[in-house]
Formats: C-alpha cells, sequence, structure tokens
C-alpha cells in the first residue's frame, strides 16, 4: 500500500515526507513499545503509535521503517518532525485511536507482521 | 580491507542524545556499502545496547570494529553491574523506572533482541562493576 493511501485512510494530516508519500510500505505494527518493535518488525512497516518522543524516530531509523502514524492526535514536538525529515521518514497524524486506525488499515487489505 | 575502529562515549541520563552514536554507527556501515541485512541487525542490536547503557549505567562507551569477515560491537559501561545475568537475559523481566517505561523502553526484550540479532553474542557483568556486551554480525559472503 502506499503512503499516500494510508494517510487517505487514515485522513490524517502529513507532519513531514509530502515528497514520500508514493512510497510502498508492506506491514503496519502498532506500539508504544519501542522495543517489541525492535524486536518483531522486519520488512516495509509503516509504526502505529501514541508516543511521540524522539526515541520512536530513532527506532524507525534503526529497524528501516520508512513512515510513523501518530494516532489519538498526538502531535510530536517540532525537533522530532526534523529529525525525521533528515532521515527520510514520513510522520502522519490521525485523531483515530490506535485501534480505529488498526482497523482502517487491515480492512482495506494492510497486514500486521507476522512474529516468528 | 583493513580492520577500522570508532570509539563513542555514552552518558547516563541523556536521553535526548541517547541513539546518537547508533545512528552514526548505522552511517558509516551504509557508506561503507556494508549488506543493508547485516546493517539492520548491527543496529538494531546497537541501539538496544546504547539505551541500556543511558537507562542503566553510570556512562560508558560503544566501539565499533570492522573487520573483513564480520562487524563487532563491543558496548561496556561503568557500572553498577547486573547481579543476576540469568534474570537478566529473560524476556520481560527489567529494573527500569516508570520514566524510562514511559519513553517506550524497559520491557524486558533490550538483551534478549541483542542476542538474537547477533551472530556471538557474549556478555560479563558482575555486581559493583561494569557490563561488557560483546556483539558480533558476520559479513555475507560476497560482501
Amino acid at each position: 500500500m502506499k503512503i499516500r493511501e494510508v494517510k487517505r485512510i487514515l485522513e490524517a494530516e502529513v507532519l513531514c515526507g509530502d515528497d514520500l508519500m508514493e512510497n510502498e510500505v508492506s506491514y503496519a505494527f502498532g506500539s508504544d513499545l519501542m522495543s517489541d518493535v525492535l524486536a518483531f518488525v522486519k520488512g516495509k512497516t509503516i509504526l502505529l503509535t501514541g508516543l511521540t518522543n524522539q526515541q520512536v524516530v530513532r527506532t524507525a531509523e534503526m529497524a528501516d521503517l520508512n513512515a510513523i502514524v501518530f494516532v489519538r492526535g498526538k502531535k510530536p514536538e517540532g525537533d522530532i518532525v526534523k529529525m525525521a525529515t533528515d532521515k527520510d521518514i514520513v510522520l502522519l497524524l490521525t485523531r483515530d485511536t490506535m485501534y480505529t486506525a488498526s482497523g482502517k488499515l487491515y480492512s482495506n487489505g494492510l497486514e500486521g507482521v507476522t512474529i516468528d | 580491507m583493513e580492520d577500522i575502529r570508532y570509539v563513542f562515549d555514552i552518558e547516563k541520563d541523556d536521553f535526548v542524545r541517547a541513539g546518537e552514536a547508533s545512528s552514526k554507527i548505522k552511517k558509516i556501515l551504509r557508506q561503507l556499502g556494508i549488506d543493508s541485512g547485516v546493517i539492520r541487525k548491527i543496529s538494531i542490536a546497537t541501539y538496544e545496547a546504547e539505551m541500556n547503557i543511558v537507562i542503566h549505567s553510570l556512562g560508558g562507551q560503544i566501539t565499533l570494529e570492522i573487520t573483513p569477515d564480520f562487524i563487532r560491537v563491543i558496548a561496556s559501561d561503568r557500572g553498577p553491574g547486573i547481579a543476576d545475568m540469568e534474570l537478566a537475559m529473560q524476556e520481560g523481566y527489567s529494573t527500569a523506572t516508570d520514566k524510562v517505561r514511559e519513553m517506550g523502553f524497559g520491557a524486558g526484550m533490550g538483551l534478549p533482541n541483542m542476542k538474537k540479532c547477533s551472530d556471538r553474542f557474549s556478555m560479563n557483568s558482575s555486581a559493583g562493576k561494569g557490563t561488557v556486551i560483546s556483539i558480533e554480525v558476520d559479513m555475507k559472503a560476497g560482501d
């Protein structure tokens, strides 16, 4: 699924990465535990989270994630947006809860990560 | 290729800069054209190790060594050490504070995750002294 499609489905605001909307994501992973993201995520995955600190962007960088959706309308500070911009990571913001956002994406065909 | 070595100082409780050394290491490995799967494993393990030094220790260092056959990351700190290493390796066991948990860490996945990402992993520690963790990931054939 293209990131543009994720944005449309979640009626999300683009915080950065407007030029990267055509990039593809194959899976989604929803978590506020960054260690679980590091442990379980692989492939082109979009992260849904309610955490807005800079470790979320660091985690995405280390795990090669190209996009993050902040759920529940939680907006990160400007320095976090700048960090993501520098690292070519798309940041989206939706008012949906984690559950609702996950349900919308899943029912539109975006699958979850399989855990070994 | 000759062996390359970099050393990064890690401060305790510096949550603003936490992850910078891992980010630099990832950049160095990319510039050397190393396989992306190898980079990913090293990056995740190094980042977990760096967060551990920031969260749990009195400060320390991360050393990156690149040899023709493998990449080694050594995370060493100045203490306080791990009293029960077997317990520390258990998934879900953590001594992290609520503040750290609010940041998305302290789930007790760090050490097991480092081990999972490594081709060779070792940890030496004792209470009152520092901890030294060695993470090695082999280069893929053809690199």
